[in-house]
């Protein structure tokens, strides 16, 4: 029998139970997050026209950069703010 | 394990295997006839010395605790705390410390002592384990005596694909012998998991890649260096682009301990250039949680991945070093860690002259990436010493060398432009009339290393730069 130190964090995967999916876009506040990848814009422009449409509140979001995680005041402003979010991963 | 509290009067500790031990025997005796209390604990042979009612320290945690280094060693304890020792048998030393003029007299005045077990190089570190274990505190996790523990690391996800050295107590608590910094030290925050690391997890995966103990600090200043926002290791590991750390390695602690600045460089065979890239690599891997094909995006990726680690050729180089022309003293140890791709070779047989070699770097950096994009990305030109020569007979310094290159690198923006030259990559069409430069100011890196033959020098291109992608970190290392 050999003992080992275990090298990793030994952090336990806390699970989080997901939100419900909404029946329907009309009405509820949709965040679109632009993580600043070229021609995200382009993707998430046509995605805004199409939510409208269908009646949904939408706010734009954008990271400052695609390469870091987005700040936390970012994701707080959007998690206060949004009932769903899409992020726009693009090149 | 608590330290065993010495008894008042004098203690003595001996093994029967040490000559001055034997040739002290008489005074011992002599000792335990007079009226101060004396203890005498033995090492090796539980009836050495014979009356004298030596106890055996049959796990040296007597003398593991009171740092017996040498056998005799003589302590003069009060009220259970020592307030004196001697070590060995210089005669005038034990009168003084005891008190007595007529202790061996006859024997010789200076008979120098023997190692003590405790510090025995094959039982120290089951010492250090057995008594120092308890500084640890990462979770201990037991392999089945039926179990392969090379297998049981692989299957717990713990290794790069390669095997790993079992990190047991004894490796260690042996590798932290490397450091001054106490084990339970927060080093960094390691994304992407974001997790503080400490010297002893640190320490356990250096084990694991195969580090020596002195070269614990290296790694340690890597972690450092990758673990911050200015570096990004977060958007270096995610990137689809083939880049990891690369981490250039200066001062006199290269050559202390044995890293490969000269042949072969980059590749197979130094120890240290590739145990301490890779410790790195496992940090961000079993503590920050990036893993391949998780948070780790590549397309291709690169076999540096793994490790890529080098020492800059400092005593062949005509030039100030990394290091230096990143502010770092001379003579300092210091680290430099770039997102790099692998090498890619310049080869020039020819240039005999310090501009046409410029030339060819010119044309060969202009490439990197894709020859139609311009100070997105930085690069280390890792110049040969057959290359460096020919500016260095020229009187070239290393801001000249850089200077020259980027000046053959201001690019006409119609040659790279989107769709110029029939390649739909490129910068937008607007930028068609001006003049842009490869490579951002500071952009281009310099190293001198490789071997002494071959007229070849090298390019690691970068990835994104800057503070939307990564800057390069230097940072000294500390002891």
């Amino acid at each position: 029998m050999t003992t080992l130190l275990d090298p990793t964090n030994e952090r336990r995967v806390q699970t989080m139970e997901r939100v419900g999916r909404p029946e329907s876009l009309s009405g509820l506040v949709v965040g679109l997050l632009d993580i600043s990848k070229p021609r995200g814009d382009v993707f998430l422009d046509r995605l805004e026209q199409r939510l409208s449409e269908m009646g949904a509140d939408v706010r734009r979001f954008k990271k400052p950069t695609f390469t870091k995680p987005a700040p936390v005041d970012l994701r707080h402003e959007i998690a206060t703010q949004c009932q769903v979010v899409i992020e726009a991963l693009a090149d | 394990m608590t330290t065993p509290t010495l008894p008042d009067g004098f203690v003595i500790v001996v093994k029967h295997e040490c000559e001055t031990c034997r040739l002290v025997v008489s005074v011992i005796s002599q000792l335990k006839a007079g009226a101060v209390p004396v203890t005498v604990y033995t090492q090796d042979d539980p009836s050495f010395p014979v009356g004298v009612g030596a106890i055996h320290d049959a796990d040296l945690s007597m003398s593991w605790h009171h740092d017996i280094e040498t056998v005799p060693t003589v302590i003069k304890v009060e009220n259970g705390r020592e307030v004196a020792r001697t070590v060995g048998w210089v005669r005038d030393e034990w009168h003084s410390l005891i008190g007595r003029m007529d202790l061996g007299v006859d024997l010789p005045a200076f008979r120098p002592g023997c190692g003590s077990l405790s510090v025995d190089p094959d039982l120290v570190d089951a010492l250090r384990a057995r008594f120092g274990g308890s500084v640890l505190s990462a979770r201990r996790v037991e392999t089945a005596a039926a179990e392969d523990e090379f297998e049981a690391m692989f299957d717990r996800g713990w290794t790069d694909g390669l095997p790993v050295v079992p990190p047991t107590e004894e490796r260690v608590l042996r590798m932290l012998t490397g450091t001054t910094r106490a084990p339970g030290d927060v080093v960094a925050v390691v994304p992407p998991d974001l997790v503080e690391v400490t010297v002893e997890k640190i320490a356990i995966n250096a084990v694991m890649a195969g580090c020596k103990p002195e070269y614990l600090p290296w790694v340690i200043a890597g972690v450092e260096a990758v673990c911050n926002d200015t570096f990004n290791i977060h958007g270096v590991l995610a990137t689809t682009m083939p880049v990891g750390p690369v981490i250039v390695c200066n001062g006199p602690g290269t050559r202390a301990i044995g890293m490969n600045s000269g042949m072969n460089v980059f590749g197979q065979g130094n120890r240290a250039n590739l145990t301490i890239g890779r410790a790195v690599q496992l940090v961000i891997r079993n503590v920050g949680g990036g893993r391949p094909g998780e948070v780790d995006r590549a397309t291709h990726g690169n076999p540096g991945k793994i490790s890529f680690c080098f020492a800059e050729d400092e005593l062949g180089s005509p030039w100030t070093t990394l290091a230096e022309s990143r502010g770092v003293a001379a003579g300092r140890d210091a680290i430099t860690v770039f997102p790099g791709e692998g090498p890619r070779c310049v080869v020039d047989q020819q240039a005999r002259d310090p501009e046409s070699l410029c030339n060819t770097f010119a044309a060969c950096l202009r490439t990197l990436h894709n020859p139609k994009l311009v100070l997105a990305f930085d690069a280390i030109l890792v110049m040969g010493p057959e290359h460096s020569r020919v500016f260095a007979e020229a009187g070239w310094n290393r801001e000249k060398v850089l200077d020259e290159i980027n000046a053959r690198l201001q690019l006409p923006g119609s040659e790279l432009i989107r769709g110029a030259n029939g390649i739909a990559e490129g910068i937008p069409a607007h930028l068609k009339d001006a003049t842009l430069p490869k490579f951002r100011p500071g952009g281009l890196l310099l190293v001198h290393a490789g071997g002494g033959a071959g007229l070849f020098s090298a390019i690691i291109g970068g990835w994104a730069n800057g503070d939307v992608g990564s800057q390069p970190v230097t940072r000294e290392v500390m002891r």
